[in-house]
C-alpha cells in the first residue's frame, strides 16, 4: 500500500511539475507583455516595472525566472487580475467554494438518484422498468446541457415562477462570506430569518443542481447497472445464492459491494467532466463561481487570470482523480497487488 | 406565498416555515436591475448614465434640484439664494439639518456646513487641492461647462451661507449646480481620509447626505445600499435598496418575469408590447430630454450649401424611422430643443418628407445627377438612438430616390468617437441627453464654435450669428428675454440645418406593478426616494 502512495504522489509530482511549466510559459506565450502578464498590474510605471523585473529574475535565464515563479506562486503571491486589479488569488478564493459547492450536490444527487435505479435497473435488465429507466438514461445522456438548463428556466422559472432564474440568493439577504459555502455561512450568519434565506438558497440551488445532475447521474444508472449485471454472473454470487440467500440477501452482502467499487472510480473519472459542464451551467444561471469567473476573464482578454484558473482549475481535477484512485484501492484488495 | 410552499415541498426538505414574517425582507427592500456596473461613486467625475442612475440620486444631494414635472429650479440643500444684480455673484443659505451617512469606516461629528460645498467645488475647480487629481482629475461635465473659467471663487463667509464669484454673469449657473455632477462631499470626511493616507477611498467608499447609505459592492455582481435613517426629507420609503447588476437584456427581462427583479433599466423596445400585457408589469414611460438626430459635416463639400442640406432633410422619412427604430417610443423631434423645453418654439414647422422638393433643391444646387456620401452609424445603443445603424440603413433607402449613393460607415465607439472630432465623416448618426434643464446646454455643446474647438461639434459648424444669439441668452436672467433669443436660435437653425433633428426618445423603465413612486428626472438619474411596495 505505501509502495502504491508513493508512486501516485510521484505521479502527481510530476503532473504538477509539467502544469506549472506550461503555466509558465503562457505569460510567454500569451500576447503582450510578459511581466504585465506575471504580474497583472496595468499601470507599469518604469520605477516599478524597473522593482518587478528584478524580482521575477525577466532579466535571467528562463530556468532562474520559473524558480521565482514556483516561489510566487509557493508564497500565495499569484498577480493581480487585469480587469479589476484584485489579488487573483483572493478573487479565487471567493468563487471556487461557489464552484464547489454546486458540483459535489450535483454529485451528492447524481449518487443518491443514480446507484438506486441503476440497481432497480439491473434487477429485471428486460422487464417494464429496466426499460423505462434505459430510455430516461439515454434521453438524459444526450441532453446538451445549455438547452436542458434553458427549457428548465423557460418552465419553472419564468412560467412558473417556482424557482429564480440564476443567483445564489436572493440579492436582498446581506449573509457575510465567511467560508464561502452559502449553506455554510447562512448557518454562520446571525440573523432572525435564517430559516427563510435557507430556503430561498435552496430555491436558488434547485435548477442549478438538477442540469449539472444530469449528466452524471444517466452515467451513474447505466455503471452501476451493467456492474451489478456482470457481478450477477460471477461465482460466488451464484454460491450464495445456492446456499439459500434470499434475492435481496445476496444483493446486499454480496452484489452491491463488489459492484459499488468500481463507481468510486467512476466518480473521479466524471469529475472532469463535471467541471466542464459546471462552466455552462455557471455561466446560465449566472452562477458566480470559477467556471463563469474563467469564461468573464478569456473574454476580457485577462491573461494573469486565465493562467491562475487554468492551474487551479487542473490541480482540482488531478487532485480529484487521484484521491478516488486511492480510495478504491484501500477499499479493494486485489487493485493493491497490481 | 404558495409558490414558495409548493416549491418548498418539491424540495422535500421538510423546511418549509412560509410564515409571514419571510415575506418582511422581500417588502422593505428594492431590487433594481441595472444595465452595468458603476465605475466609482462619485458623481463628479463621472458621465455615464449607468453610473449615474445608480450613485447620484440614491447617495447624495445637491444645492438645487430640478422639479421634474416643471423643469424649474428648487431648494434642496439650499433653502434658498440671491444673485447680485450684475448677475456675477450668488449665495445660498444652507439647511441646518442635514445629517451625514453615519458607516463603519466615518462617523460625522456635524452637520452639513458651507465647508463641505467649498471643498466640493474647490476640487473640481483647484489644480492645488489635495484631492484634485486623485482618480485623475478629469470632470467632465464641469470641464465641458468651463467651469473653471467661469468661477472665480468659492467661500464661506458664514458657516451655513456660500458664497459663489463668477466671472461673467451665465444664467445656466444655477442649473449646473441642479445636475446630478453637482452632489455635495463631506469635507470632514475627506480629511479623514488624508489623516489616513487613503484619499482615493473618497471616491470608492463614498459619504454622501443622501436617502440611502453606502454598504457594499461587490463587483460586477451588486450594489447594496440601505436607508439613511435620519435623511433630512425623512426615511426612504424602503430599507435596503440593491442594484443587481445584469448587463444582459433578455436576462433582466426575465429576472424582472420571475420577480427577482423590481425595476429593469433599459428593457428592449421590441419586447415591450409583449411584456405589457402582463398583470405583474407595468411599463413606464418618461419624457427625457434628449435628441437624436443626423448631422452633416458642414466643412465639406456639398454639405457646405445650405440648399444640399436642406434637400437632405426633405428626403428622408421621419415617421418610418420613428416607427422602425423607436417603435414609436418617441416624439418626433421639430428642432435639437424638445417640445418640452420652455424655450421650444411652437411656430416651427413640421418636417415634410418629400422628395420631389429635395431633387429640385438638389438640381438648384448643381447636384440634379446626386452624389455620393457616407452615413456615419454610432456603433452602440443609447437612449437617444437605439439602433443607429437601422436608421442609417432606412435613409440610405431614401436617399437612393433622389438620387444620392450613401455607405454606411461604422467604427469600435472610441475610435469612432476620435474620428468625428478630427472630421472624417460625410454626416453622422448620433444624438445628445441633456444634463440640466437650461436650453443652452442642447445648443452651446452641440452647435457653437466652441463646440467645434471641444470636439462636440458634429456638424463641424461655426456661424458668428448663431453664436452671437446664443451668447446674448446667457446675459440675461429674464426668462421672456431668453426665450426670445432661442426662439430665434431655432428659427435660424432650420433655415441653416446643419443637422437634422429626428426624435426625442422616451425613456423607458419595465416595473413590477406592486412598485410605486419610481421616478425619473428629465435630465439625469432614476430616484428611488420614494419608491415603495404597494398590493395591487
Amino acid at each position: 500500500m505505501i509502495n502504491f502512495l508513493l508512486r501516485r504522489l510521484f505521479l502527481l509530482g510530476t503532473v504538477l511539475f509539467g502544469l506549472s511549466l506550461l503555466a509558465f510559459s503562457l505569460g510567454y506565450l500569451f500576447p503582450g507583455d510578459p511581466l504585465q502578464n506575471f504580474s497583472g498590474i496595468r499601470q507599469l510605471e518604469p520605477q516599478l516595472r524597473a522593482e518587478l523585473t528584478a524580482a521575477y529574475r525577466l532579466d535571467h535565464s528562463y530556468l532562474s525566472q520559473y524558480l521565482a515563479f514556483l516561489n510566487r506562486l509557493w508564497h500565495g503571491d499569484w498577480g493581480l487580475s487585469l480587469a479589476s486589479q484584485q489579488p487573483l488569488l483572493s478573487e479565487i478564493r471567493q468563487v471556487l467554494p461557489a464552484t464547489i459547492e454546486l458540483t459535489s450536490y450535483a454529485l451528492l444527487v447524481s449518487f443518491l438518484f443514480g446507484v438506486p435505479l441503476g440497481i432497480l435497473a439491473a434487477i429485471k435488465p428486460e422487464g417494464y422498468l429496466g426499460k423505462i429507466i434505459n430510455t430516461i438514461t439515454v434521453a438524459g445522456y444526450s441532453l446538451p446541457v445549455f438547452w436542458w438548463a434553458l427549457l428548465l428556466i423557460m418552465v419553472f422559472s419564468v412560467g412558473l415562477g417556482w424557482f429564480p432564474s440564476g443567483g445564489r440568493l436572493g440579492v436582498l439577504y446581506e449573509i457575510p462570506t465567511v467560508s464561502g459555502f452559502m449553506l455554510v455561512d447562512i448557518f454562520l450568519a446571525e440573523t432572525p430569518y435564517q430559516q427563510v434565506i435557507l430556503l430561498d438558497a435552496l430555491r436558488h440551488l434547485a435548477l442549478p443542481t438538477v442540469v449539472l445532475a444530469t449528466f452524471p447521474t444517466t452515467v451513474m444508472i447505466r455503471f452501476v447497472r451493467d456492474a451489478m449485471l456482470e457481478v450477477w454472473e460471477q461465482n460466488y454470487i451464484k454460491t450464495a445464492k445456492a446456499k439459500g440467500l434470499s434475492r435481496l440477501q445476496v444483493l446486499y452482502r454480496h452484489g452491491l459491494r463488489n459492484a459499488l467499487l468500481p463507481v468510486i472510480r467512476q466518480i473521479g473519472l466524471q469529475f472532469s467532466a463535471l467541471i466542464t459542464l459546471a462552466m455552462l451551467t455557471e455561466v446560465i444561471f449566472s452562477w458566480p463561481g470559477i467556471g463563469r469567473w474563467l469564461l468573464d476573464s478569456i473574454y476580457q482578454r485577462n491573461f494573469p487570470a486565465i493562467q491562475a484558473g487554468l492551474m487551479i482549475i487542473s490541480v482540482l481535477v488531478i487532485t480529484v482523480n487521484m484521491l478516488t484512485e486511492i480510495l478504491h484501492t484501500f477499499f479493494n484488495p486485489l487493485a493493491r497487488k497490481r | 406565498m404558495i409558490k414558495y410552499c409548493l416549491s418548498a415541498a418539491m424540495l422535500a426538505l421538510g423546511l418549509a416555515g412560509c410564515s409571514a414574517e419571510q415575506q418582511d425582507l422581500r417588502a422593505d427592500g428594492l431590487v433594481y436591475c441595472a444595465e452595468g456596473a458603476p465605475e466609482h461613486f462619485n458623481p463628479q467625475r463621472v458621465t455615464s448614465g449607468t453610473t449615474i442612475d445608480i450613485i447620484s440620486q440614491q447617495l447624495y444631494d445637491r444645492l438645487l434640484d430640478i422639479d421634474a414635472a416643471s423643469g424649474e429650479l428648487r431648494p434642496a440643500l439650499a433653502k434658498g439664494w440671491q444673485s447680485s444684480a450684475d448677475g456675477l455673484v450668488y449665495e445660498f443659505d444652507l439647511r441646518h439639518d442635514v445629517q451625514w451617512h453615519q458607516t463603519d469606516y466615518f462617523q460625522p461629528s456635524r452637520v452639513l456646513n458651507a465647508e463641505d460645498v467649498v471643498f466640493t467645488f474647490n476640487r473640481i475647480m483647484d489644480p492645488e487641492h489635495p484631492f484634485h487629481f486623485i482618480g485623475g482629475g478629469i470632470y467632465p461635465y464641469f470641464q465641458s461647462v468651463d467651469w473653471a473659467s467661469l468661477v472665480k471663487q468659492v467661500s464661506a463667509p458664514e458657516p451655513y451661507r456660500v458664497r459663489f464669484e463668477l466671472s461673467r454673469p451665465d444664467s445656466s449657473f444655477l442649473s449646473n449646480l441642479a445636475t446630478d455632477f453637482a452632489a455635495i462631499l463631506s469635507a470632514e470626511y475627506a480629511a479623514q481620509l488624508l489623516a489616513a493616507n487613503t484619499p482615493q477611498l473618497l471616491d470608492s467608499q463614498p459619504i454622501g447626505s443622501g436617502p440611502f447609505i453606502f454598504r457594499e459592492y461587490q463587483k460586477d455582481v451588486l450594489v447594496r445600499f440601505y436607508e439613511h435613517p435620519h435623511y433630512w426629507r425623512g426615511p426612504a420609503a424602503m430599507q435596503q435598496l440593491v442594484f443587481d447588476i445584469v448587463p444582459n437584456n433578455a436576462r433582466r427581462m426575465a429576472k424582472l418575469l420571475t420577480h427577482e427583479c423590481d425595476v429593469i433599466a433599459y428593457p428592449r423596445l421590441a419586447e415591450l408590447a409583449l411584456v405589457s400585457e402582463r398583470p405583474d408589469v407595468k411599463v413606464q414611460e418618461s419624457t427625457s430630454m434628449n435628441v437624436g438626430f443626423w448631422a452633416f459635416n458642414t466643412q465639406r463639400p456639398p454639405f457646405n450649401q445650405v440648399k444640399v442640406r436642406q434637400a437632405l432633410a426633405l428626403a428622408i422619412n421621419q415617421r418610418a424611422i420613428l416607427q422602425a427604430v423607436y417603435f414609436n417610443q418617441a416624439t418626433a423631434a421639430r428642432s435639437v430643443l424638445p417640445p418640452t423645453s420652455w424655450a421650444f418654439n411652437q411656430q416651427l414647422a413640421t418636417p415634410e418628407y418629400n422628395p420631389q422638393a429635395a431633387k429640385a433643391l438638389l438640381a438648384e444646387a448643381g447636384l440634379a445627377s446626386g452624389f455620393n456620401m457616407t452615413i456615419w452609424a454610432m456603433p452602440v445603443q443609447r437612449l437617444y438612438n437605439p439602433n443607429a445603424l437601422k436608421m442609417a440603413e432606412l435613409i440610405q433607402a431614401d436617399l437612393a430616390q433622389i438620387g444620392v449613393n450613401a455607405t454606411i460607415v461604422s467604427y469600435e465607439w472610441n475610435t469612432f468617437r476620435r474620428k468625428l472630432t478630427e472630421g472624417e465623416h460625410d454626416s453622422v448618426l448620433i444624438g445628445w441627453a441633456a444634463d440640466n434643464a437650461d436650453p443652452d446646454n442642447f445648443f452651446r455643446p452641440l452647435l457653437s464654435c466652441a463646440a467645434l474647438e471641444s470636439g462636440s461639434n458634429r456638424a463641424q459648424w461655426c456661424d458668428p450669428v448663431f453664436d452671437r444669439i446664443l451668447n446674448q441668452a446667457l446675459l440675461t436672467d429674464d426668462q421672456l428675454q431668453r426665450r426670445s433669443f432661442y426662439l430665434a436660435a431655432q428659427q435660424y437653425l432650420q433655415t441653416e440645418m446643419p443637422l437634422v433633428a429626428l426624435a426625442h426618445s422616451q425613456r423607458i423603465q419595465a416595473i413590477n406593478s406592486q412598485i410605486e413612486g419610481v421616478t425619473i428626472n428629465p435630465y439625469g438619474g432614476i430616484a428611488l426616494f420614494s419608491a415603495r411596495r404597494v398590493q395591487p
